[in-house]
């Protein structure tokens, strides 16, 4: 009997990594590494009015989101409608980075299906969207008052994900100050 | 016949020529022989089993162009993938450093023989000392 438990134990194991990996859930979902972290800095033109800019700077002292965002993303459309609900329940200021994009196509967007965003930044060349680690929108920052990255949402953010990663994370953040 | 085998080996010739990285080659063939080597040990975080030289992601072309720029000014091998990590985490690696985190990745494979060895000498080592069975071999060869 005692020369099966060697193995037995082996397979077992096995079993439960395989497990494991099967539950991890999306393997293209990486964890980022700027959580806990201060947010990369930004100062990117507006999309609205190429003049001005927006970045860190303006998002100091309140917690925010920062949403990257591409017209040519499926994700974005099908997010875009809570967006605009957060906003005009006054839930969060919602900054916008315009990613790998062009301003014309953008503005259109945003023209047609609502503007959710305090200022979106316009970031064709993909800069700043390596600065933050982005590989795929829509991905939804969480920042603190102090700048610093409390989460990160990979995909269309929706009331679930919002309610379940989102709230508690700013709740402790006003109970904190 | 003929002319779909010729249609074929055009088509293998061919494909080589369809180069992804369509950047300007570096003048100093030494830079050159780091940035190719740098890009095929990036992941391409959108397409997670390519490497950001053989992707043609416009992800893939952006951190390609990051890297050449980074190149360019004069950022050493380490400071680059530096640069890499801390946007992306040490998953955008395909030679992952050996940290305390990736030790596990660099060590298993020794562990891994090292225990398989042992267990081969204690069943070669088992079997060595039970009884050879001389009947058994004699009946076989007889038959």
């Amino acid at each position: 009997m005692s020369r099966y438990a060697l193995p037995l134990v082996a397979v077992i194991a096995l079993i439960l990594f395989l497990v494991v990996g099967l539950k991890r859930g999306d393997p293209r979902a990486l964890p980022s590494p700027f959580i806990g972290k201060p947010a990369p800095e930004f100062d990117l033109p507006m999309l609205k009015d190429p003049e001005k800019t927006v970045g860190s700077k303006d998002m100091a002292g309140e917690v925010a989101l920062v949403n990257v965002w591409a017209t040519w993303c499926v994700g974005c459309r099908q997010e875009h409608p809570f967006l605009l609900e957060l906003e005009e329940n006054d839930a969060i200021p919602i900054y916008g980075i315009n990613w790998r994009d062009t301003r014309p196509e953008a503005l259109r967007w945003i023209q047609q299906l609502g503007d959710p965003y305090v200022a979106s930044g316009f970031d064709g060349s993909g800069r700043v969207g390596i600065d933050w680690g982005v590989y795929g929108a829509p991905e939804t920052f969480l920042v603190s008052a102090e700048g610093v990255v409390l989460h990160k949402h990979l995909g269309p953010l929706d009331r679930t994900a919002w309610e379940q990663d989102f709230l508690p994370l700013i709740n402790s953040e006003a109970s904190a100050q | 016949m003929r002319r779909l085998l010729t249609l074929l080996v055009a088509t293998l010739v061919m494909a080589p020529a369809a180069a992804i990285d369509t950047g300007k080659a570096f003048e100093d063939p030494e830079l050159q022989a780091r940035y190719d080597k740098l890009i095929s040990e990036v992941r391409c975080l959108k397409c997670q089993n390519q490497s950001i030289k053989d992707s043609n992601v416009f992800l893939a072309s952006d951190l390609r162009r990051e890297i050449r720029r980074l190149i360019e000014e004069g950022k050493t091998d380490p400071e680059i993938i530096d640069f890499l990590v801390t946007r992306y985490g040490e998953f955008a690696l395909y030679r992952p450093r050996t940290t305390g985190k990736t030790l596990i990745l660099w060590l298993a494979p020794f562990l891994l023989v090292l225990f398989g060895g042992f267990a081969m000498y204690r069943v070669v080592r088992h079997r060595m000392s039970m009884p050879l069975d001389n009947d058994a071999v004699q009946e076989g060869a007889t038959k």
